[in-house]
């Protein structure tokens, strides 16, 4: 495979600009010969929708969800992060941009970055448009607050909901159009099969999942904005429904995936209570701002919080990280949590948490403040494990959160497949091997409201407007395909749930492919995933019939790519013979247990490609050239 | 906790449903009262039942999706809880639980307790939105916005279109969705161009989808789990008021 | 869309609704400070049922316009109500409603009981027909000192009947309970509400439901407890 990334020439702060210039354009009158196809409804999803049906494109918008206003981008609470320089404290594009490549390990692409944090502004002025209520000063004008990453103030934020208003802001742009009849939307209908005709996307099949039926849809590009893969873990702090589906059916018809093995942990979710535990719930960073982190110094020491001596204790991130305490970045406070678990000093139930103690902050601050500061984090952490969290310190445990792999894709955000257009969170491209907090909700939204409805143009203006026939016997052969695969699935009629599989994967991902990585452990997840992936087609129990609304089919069919995948990202980060980012190698660290990045082995994107069933799948490298930055080791100390 | 259920059954949207009473066994206090219903689907799977539908998605409060009336409370009865955030600390061993869908002609129920709220997406569809296309749009700071109004535009914007007003409604009334809808954007100098024939156009299609109307009983406001309040009906109330005083037209505009 | 959506949309039968009880409110309250003057002897009260009935050209306008408020406020009721029945088909098996008062949810009941109470008072003391006062005694004949129809006596005389007075009681209980909502609802309805205002408007509602409860039973009450009872127009 051949794969041009397609970054235009010239000095890094005109490609865009330059690009937009010498792109083709589709003539207006013909725009509406061009069909669109959306793949999810999230931030990119919707934003991009609403947008090319602004443009006169004909659009079709599929989401699992009951309406496209329940993507899991609604759950964001941080901000969202814009290069304007509102608080005068010295941002600029290029410091969005090079925090942004910094944030990222420098494993993510220069020029994306730098469009990125170019768009950023516009983003802001669009919400604010749509009537987005983000956070204002007394005066009348937006308010930033600070974030992790970066050192000024260009986090915009509306409460604790950014995600929330930012998706309610593209729903009703999205919500205009479908009233105006140039977007049809699918609700409650999910994407199996992506159709490939002569080596161009051409469209997709899918289940409406209230009466079952399989149908194909055509047109003349294929957007997917299916977001992360987070639920390969099975817990995780993504919505339930979060898969993987599209875009390894993708995969499995040739656009290649880049990165698998990037995956963010974040250090204070609440921790798992017990076997039953369906996901996970994030707590702001914020509050290890006040909060110290530690743990028994005895193993098993099974004494209520407040009767273990204070010389009992192990204020792990003070003791490890003397400059940084308790504000060590993401991924090493994570891991120092998992090490402490490890050895059997875990706190609470499984003995998989530590304690994140505010006596010491109420004490120096009083009650009051503290409860100003973050009441409300107090509130839900109360609802969520009955504890009162001002009495006995809180427990946290680290959970995956995001993934910055993705689809690979180009400058465009076309995929190597042609005509298979991939953004947001689904795709690879700007994050690198660690997203920066309030990043997400900017880069769903560059790419759906500002790049991807230029960029589509761009390749149409290049193809002729062929209504695609679903008469083909493409669109046929993948829906006889859909078709069968779930009527197998309802056929095995074995003795497993479909949770009971997903568990067992999660919990093997997590263990073996999770916060610290080894060659001995990547090799046990890559015997057993086959396995388990087996046993789930011989034994798996799925109830139901195939005609009617059935959760349990839906679930079995995300798992089945799920057990595929995660071969894929145990293969990708065994390969990857370097710590960076959120990858994290236990052979590759520095004495003190900082990651150890090889730039001269490794400074470069793994996209894989599909080679069929059984076969292993081909590595392509991409390789990641700075012009404008040099590449150096995040330092913490 | 060992707990009996009383869980509305229905095959699909044209069947006539029943209520059907499970045994919960085992149930640990701190399961979401969304995982006690994972086990009992999971002990429903290992019999060869079909599991329990009902929806749910980001288990943490915000996304909306899921929607049981628990012991005849939309979500439960926790002040500012939706059920996938409701414990089962809050039940007692032995009690027994009836779980119903949203009920509203306008929220068909599609299986179990899954309801159809499409209804919801068409109000918005109707003129829940600002007008503006992408791009040329003028600097975010152009236009100051007093914090006060900001601030109550937001508490209007926390709506997560759940429904639970509808289902707690005596009347299945929509105007806690559609005023706080309607309030937001009636609040902020952005939607305020717009304001008359967005206001019609929502209520006409409201009224179109068959919700009832407001007896002002306050039921609404008391399940909501983002506690949008009372008084954006109100608002809500007196925009219709003033569009159709000024003669404003309902009708869409056109692209 | 137009000015005429008040008759078809939602919102529209809850200003007429709202609008038309407003009005007739406004009406009870006047109605209750002229009865009042039943405390202030017969002279005075018989002086204002004179001047009411000597009013023949405003009189009936405003029969006339109560009348078309009531049967508006009645329609409006009960076509909101066919619609708020129609908008849940299947009930739920079991139902509490979390914040809704008792009068909130018998606002029909008590305004349809209302409304047949209305019909009796007016057969009682308006038409004044014999058959309904229980007494006997033809109140159309009744005439004091100044040859005026004396009012005071025909009171004194009706309110006599513990089976009538209890009706008025009743009656004046269930227009407690209907006003206690609606009248804080008629604000909301029409918008005239906001937070700032909101609590004011709520003691409002209560204040004045529980004066006008108070001022109508208290007549007969007084009458039945003997007030008026020396009064010499009765031997008449």
């Amino acid at each position: 495979m051949k794969l041009d990334s397609n970054i235009p020439s010239g000095p890094l702060a005109q490609k865009w600009d330059k690009h937009k210039f010498e792109m083709k354009l589709v003539n207006p009158a013909n725009k509406r010969k061009f069909d669109v196809i959306v793949v999810g409804s999230g931030l990119a999803g919707a934003s991009a929708a609403a947008t090319m049906a602004e443009l006169g494109y004909r659009v079709k918008c599929f989401c699992f969800q009951d309406s496209p206003r329940r993507a899991h981008s609604i759950a964001a609470q941080g901000g969202i992060n814009a290069a304007k320089n509102y608080a005068n404290d010295g941002d600029s594009i290029y410091r969005l941009f090079y925090d942004t490549i910094k944030g990222g390990d420098f494993r993510s692409r220069e020029a994306n970055v730098y469009r990125l944090a170019q768009v950023s502004v516009n983003i802001i002025d669009q919400c604010v448009a749509q009537g987005v209520p983000f956070a204002r000063e007394y005066g009348g004008l937006l308010t930033n607050r600070s974030f992790g990453g970066a050192q000024v103030s260009r986090t915009f934020y509306a409460r604790g909901q950014t995600g929330q208003q930012l998706l309610l802001g593209a729903y009703q742009a999205l919500c205009r159009q479908i009233g105006h009849g140039n977007v049809k939307m699918y609700p409650r209908t999910e994407m199996l099969e992506l159709v490939v005709v002569d080596g161009q996307a051409k469209g997709i099949i899918a289940r409406d999942l209230v009466t079952g039926e399989i149908s194909a849809h055509a047109g003349d590009a294929v957007v997917l904005a299916t977001g992360g893969y987070g639920n390969v873990f099975y817990l995780s702090t993504n919505a339930k429904g979060c898969n993987v589906t599209a875009t390894w059916r993708a995969y499995k018809k040739g656009a290649a995936f880049a990165n698998p093995c990037y995956t963010q942990i974040h250090p204070t979710c609440i921790p798992v209570s017990g076997d039953h535990q369906s996901k996970l719930t994030l707590m702001s960073e914020s509050l290890r701002n006040d909060g110290r982190v530690w743990a028994p110094k005895k193993k098993g020491d099974t004494r209520p919080a407040n009767q273990i001596p204070e010389d009992e204790r192990d204020y792990l991130l003070e003791r490890k990280y003397p400059s940084f305490g308790n504000l060590a970045p993401r991924d090493i406070s994570s891991r120092a949590a998992k090490e402490v678990c490890d050895e059997g000093r875990g706190v609470g139930p499984g003995g998989l948490g530590v304690y994140l103690d505010f006596a010491d902050a109420i004490k120096r601050l009083s009650l009051e403040t503290v409860k100003e500061r973050y009441g409300n984090l107090f509130e839900m952490y109360e609802k969520i494990t009955g504890e009162d969290a001002y009495q006995t310190p809180m427990r946290i445990y680290p959970a995956v959160h995001y993934t910055m792999g993705g689809t690979w894709v180009d400058y465009n955000l076309m995929s190597s497949l042609p005509g298979l257009f991939v953004i947001g969170e689904a795709n690879f491209s700007d994050h690198g091997a660690n997203r920066l907090g309030a990043s997400a909700l900017m880069q769903g939204l560059a790419d759906g409201y500002f790049i991807l409805p230029y960029t589509i143009g761009n390749y149409f203006a290049s193809q002729k407007p062929a209504k695609a026939n679903v008469s083909h016997p493409e669109f046929k052969k993948a829906l006889e395909d859909a078709g069968a695969l779930t009527k197998r699935l309802l056929s095995i009629n074995g003795k497993r749930s479909v949770t009971s599989f997903h568990r067992e994967l999660g919990k093997l991902m997590w263990e073996k492919c999770g916060m610290a990585r080894s060659t001995e452990s990547l090799k046990e997840a890559l015997a057993r995933i086959p396995e388990l992936r087996s046993e789930f087609w011989k034994n798996v129990k799925v109830t139901g019939e195939t005609g009617s609304l059935n959760q349990d089919l839906e679930a079995a069919g995300r798992v089945a790519d799920f057990l595929e995948f995660a071969e894929l990202l145990c293969l990708d980060a065994l390969t990857r013979e370097e710590s960076c980012g959120g990858h994290f190698r236990v052979e590759h660290q520095y004495p003190d247990g900082e990651a150890k990045r090889d730039d001269e082995h490794f400074a470069f994107v793994s996209a894989w490609e599909y080679q069929g069933p059984g076969k292993p799948p081909v590595l392509n490298k991409e390789p990641l050239t700075y012009e404008e930055v040099h590449m150096s080791t995040r330092s913490y100390k | 906790m060992n707990l009996t259920l009383k869980v509305w059954r229905q095959k699909d949207a044209k069947s006539p449903g029943r209520m059907v009473e499970y045994q919960a066994a085992n149930i640990i206090p701190d399961m979401s009262f969304l995982e006690m219903l994972d086990v009992v689907n999971e002990g429903l799977i290992a019999r060869g039942e079909e599991p329990i539908a009902f929806d749910s998605d980001c288990r943490e409060g915000i996304c909306g999706t899921c929607s049981l009336v628990i012991n005849g409370i939309a979500h439960g009865g926790q002040r500012g809880t939706t059920a996938c955030q409701l414990h089962m600390r809050h039940f007692q061993d032995g009690q027994t639980i009836t779980i119903e869908p949203w009920r509203a002609k306008s929220f068909p129920v599609l299986k179990d307790l899954v309801t159809d709220r499409g209804a919801f997406d068409r109000i918005i569809q109707a003129g829940g939105f600002v007008s503006v296309n992408t791009g040329g749009t003028p600097d975010a700071n152009a236009l100051p916005v007093a914090k006060v109004d900001s601030d109550r535009a937001m508490d209007a914007a926390a709506c997560i279109g759940c429904g639970a007003c509808v289902a707690a409604c005596k009347n299945a009334s929509a105007m806690l969705f559609v005023s706080a809808k309607v309030s937001h954007l009636a609040l902020l100098p952005q939607g305020k161009v717009e304001r008359n024939q967005r206001v019609l156009n929502m209520v006409q299609q409201m009224d179109a989808e068959g919700f009832g109307n407001c007896t002002v009983t306050g039921s609404c406001e008391a399940v909501c789990p983002k506690e949008i309040s009372l008084d954006f009906i109100a608002r809500l109330n007196r925009e219709y008021g003033k569009a159709l005083l000024k003669g404003a037209t309902g009708h869409k505009e056109t692209v | 869309m137009s000015i005429t959506n008040v008759f078809t949309s939602s919102i529209g039968k809850k200003y007429i609704m709202a609008l038309t009880g407003m009005a007739l409110f406004l009406f009870v309250v006047l109605h209750l400070l002229g009865n009042l003057q039943v405390f202030l002897g017969p002279e005075v009260l018989n002086r204002y049922g004179a001047f009411l009935q000597g009013n023949v050209e405003l009189l009936w306008p405003a029969r006339i316009v109560l009348l078309i408020l009531v049967g508006l406020h009645i329609w409006s009721a009960i076509k909101l109500s066919a619609e708020n029945k129609a908008a849940r088909p299947q009930p739920y098996a079991q139902q509490e409603l979390a914040a809704a008062s008792y009068a909130s949810r018998t606002m029909l009941m008590s305004g349809l009981i209302i409304a047949a109470f209305i019909v009796y008072h007016l057969l009682h003391f308006t038409v004044q027909v014999t058959a309904v006062n229980l007494t006997g005694k033809d109140f159309t004949k009744l005439m004091d000192a100044k040859q005026q129809h004396d009012v005071f006596a025909m009171m004194v005389t009706g309110f006599k009947q513990p089976v009538v007075v209890g009706a008025y009681v009743v009656a004046m209980f269930l227009l407690f309970l209907h006003l206690s909502h609606g009248v804080g609802a008629m604000f909301q309805s029409l918008g005239w509400k906001n937070p700032a205002h909101g609590p004011l408007i709520a003691r409002f509602a209560e204040i004045i439901s529980w004066f006008i409860f108070l001022g109508y039973i208290s007549i007969p009450i007084a009458i039945l407890l003997g007030y008026g009872s020396s009064y010499e127009g009765l031997t008449k």
